[in-house]
């Protein structure tokens, strides 16, 4: 037997090691992008009677989050292809579109803040109103949010809210105030959750010392950071995917969710929003500067705020929309859903109580490293 | 040991066309390590080197602050404390490990592909759904739990899920098969009349097992704990999923790096840290191989 048969392991483990690391190590591809960037002024001459049928799309978006036939509806109503893209996360969707290279995605679907970030890159159109008569669907709260007064640059898809979550049968006093999941009882150990997402990490301590979830005060992080590290020494669990399906099994009694992931369809859960306010998130459609097809870019976000199509997401993926139409025709069409799911029923005012998401630019890395000291603090 | 050919010298047509042969046999080979291994690599050992950029990607102006970052207690904490648990489930794993596989190696012909095939059976199913299987396994409700209440050892419940010890357990679970089968192949191989001689020199079983059958497969030891060591530093879903979110390893933080911080050249100066790390430790088995393995070589 040969000593060659060993070290020819050498080379083979190297590999493997080296694959395994430099998978999850490379993204895509390099972007480079200049900081602080004005919007543009200059916009390009729409052309309204543009023959759309020569035009087509890509849109990026996340899965599930619009009708399956959509492409054909859109085929059939205005004549043009579109081509679906997805994406799992914001920050996925980011590094498709803030090349400065043409990245193909004429319409992207992002959250508030990053279409806020986009536009101060000057990477997006600033929408012609005129071509997207079906805003007037829209309800007038939909365009005050902080990211975009006026919806210069984004059209909200859906919106709402973060708050707790929570199962009647095993949570003795009903929660008022952030402080009930910072603070919980005892008897709940093990099954009460938060989210990990750094930004919506820090919003049940930031909203219940009374500050702005888009501070960026040292020493108003760092009393937070105090908060959170108690509740994680307390025994926080830390869940932002599956804590709707471990409350619908009962292996949680309370946990931090958005308002559309709370299943308020089983009877014994209910959704709440602390008394000291949450925040007022939404997913919004951009259209990007470097489309060619700007015309039919147009005419399918005007398309989607149609209210037959619009009200798919509501009554399929359970978000609100802020298209007053569409949220009347699901109140028509559907009234026990809306009965059965009370976070549905939140009106406009309400949200709007809520405080929106804004990028911070080179300050949200004190996020992430409040994020990184509460997961490595044993 | 094989000495270098002592034949007469190849024909020159003949070393012609071996060396096309190589390159043919070698180009696939070759070209996908040069595109999937080095050119990655080089590009995240490029970007330590730069500034981040506002959504992800580098901005191309050179700066050391990464590698000074690497320093902060912070995350030296979270890569000390993810070699620890990747260690502690590498020694478990050896432990559990080369019982099972000298026992498949005794076994008849016909019970070793049965056992072998076990082994990687679990391979078979997707990695999330093993790791989630966990949870229905150990929650509060959970089978485990039923079991001991069932059985009166536990009045209620205990929380089973969620701590240190549960990711170690799924970290054991998904790679104990890449430390048996490197050690079934070092057993395997042993020579039965070594194990033999030593008893009829008068060595007791554990004696044999000791100075003789230890010693021999200290490679394959080597290469299993390689293989179950590096992975485990790497994995971010057993932490996540299993440890309930709680707890941070270097593969968390890399990810987080690049899919939530957006930032690419601290991502990649913590990957390279980690990189590191394993050259440091292929290089050790290496060397330790080639020591045991020159012990091998002297009996043939």
């Amino acid at each position: 037997m040969s000593r060659i048969r060993y070290t020819r392991r050498l080379p083979a483990a190297a590999i493997a090691a080296g694959l395994v690391l430099a998978l999850a190590a490379c993204g895509g591809s390099s972007s480079t992008s200049a900081d602080g960037a004005a919007p543009s002024a200059a916009t390009d001459q729409l052309n309204p009677n543009a023959d759309l049928s020569k035009q087509s799309l890509n849109i990026t978006i996340w899965d599930g989050y619009s009708p399956k036939d959509l492409p054909q509806r859109v085929k059939e109503k205005l004549g043009f292809d579109v081509k679906v893209a997805i994406h799992d996360t914001n920050e996925m969707a980011m590094a498709k579109l803030a090349t400065n290279t043409d990245s193909g995605i004429d319409v992207g679907f992002v959250s508030g803040q990053y279409a806020q970030a986009l536009n101060e890159q000057g990477l997006l159109e600033p929408l012609h109103p005129e071509l997207i008569p079906n805003l007037a669907n829209l309800y007038p709260e939909a365009s005050q949010m902080s990211f975009d007064k006026g919806n210069k640059f984004s059209v909200p898809y859906t919106w709402g809210t973060t708050g707790i979550c929570y199962r009647t049968d095993m949570v003795k006093t009903p929660p008022t105030s952030w402080n009930d999941i910072l603070n919980p009882p005892a008897d709940l150990k093990g099954k009460v959750t938060m989210m990990t997402t750094e930004r919506w990490l820090a919003l049940p301590a930031l909203k219940y010392l009374g500050d702005s979830i888009n501070t960026t005060d040292d020493k108003q992080l760092a009393q937070a950071k105090d908060l959170l590290i108690k509740a994680k020494q307390w025994g926080m669990l830390y869940d932002d995917t599956t804590f709707g399906a471990k409350l619908d099994k009962g292996e949680a009694a309370m946990v931090e969710a958005w308002d559309g992931w709370c299943p308020t369809t089983n009877p014994k859960i209910k959704f709440m929003v602390p008394k000291e306010g949450s925040d007022l998130w939404s997913d919004t459609m951009v259209i990007m500067k470097s489309s060619k097809n700007k015309e039919a870019a147009h005419a399918f976000i005007n398309f989607i705020l149609d209210p037959k199509v619009h009200s798919w997401v509501a009554e399929n993926i359970l978000y609100k929309v802020p298209n007053k139409a569409a949220m009347d025709l699901v109140a028509q069409n559907d009234k026990p859903l809306l009965e059965k799911n009370a976070p549905l029923k939140m009106t406009p005012a309400e949200l709007l109580k809520g405080e929106s998401i804004i990028d911070l630019g080179e300050a949200s890395s004190k996020y992430t490293r409040l994020a990184t000291e509460i997961s490595a603090k044993q | 040991m094989a000495g270098p050919s002592t034949g007469r010298p190849p024909r020159r047509s003949r070393a012609l066309g071996s060396a096309a042969a190589r390159l043919v046999f070698l180009g696939p080979g070759l070209g996908y390590l040069i595109v999937f291994l080095i050119v990655p690599l080089a590009l995240v050992l490029s970007y330590t080197i730069f500034k981040r950029g506002r959504f992800g990607g580098v901005v191309y102006e050179a700066t050391a602050d990464n590698f000074g970052r690497l320093f902060d207690p912070l995350y030296l904490d979270i890569v000390i404390s993810s070699v620890r648990t990747a260690a502690l489930t590498t020694l478990i794993a050896l432990l559990i490990g080369y019982p099972t596989a000298y026992v498949i190696a005794l076994l008849p012909r016909r019970w070793k592909t049965i056992a072998l095939i076990a082994i990687v059976m679990p391979f078979w199913t997707n990695f999330l759904i093993r790791v989630y299987a966990w949870i229905i396994l150990l929650s509060g409700p959970g089978l485990v739990n039923n079991a001991l209440t069932g059985i009166g050892l536990i009045d209620k419940p205990i929380q089973l899920l969620y701590n240190e010890g549960t990711i170690v357990t799924g970290l054991l679970y998904s790679y104990l098969p890449l430390m048996i089968l490197p050690l079934y192949a070092a057993i395997e191989r042993l020579d039965p009349q070594l194990r033999e001689a030593s008893a009829n020199l008068g060595a007791r079983p554990a004696r044999t097992l000791l100075s003789v059958t230890l010693p021999l497969t200290v490679p394959g030891i080597l290469t299993g704990c390689v293989f179950v060591f590096v992975p485990c530093l790497g994995n971010f879903v057993v932490p996540e999923i299993l440890g309930g979110g709680r707890s941070i390893m270097a593969g968390n933080l890399i990810r987080d790096q690049f899919l939530k911080a957006r930032d690419w050249p601290f991502g990649s100066t913590l990957a390279l840290a980690v990189v590191a790390i394993l050259i440091i430790l292929l290089f050790l088995q290496a060397w330790v191989s080639r020591a045991y393995g020159g012990i091998e070589g002297r009996r043939a």
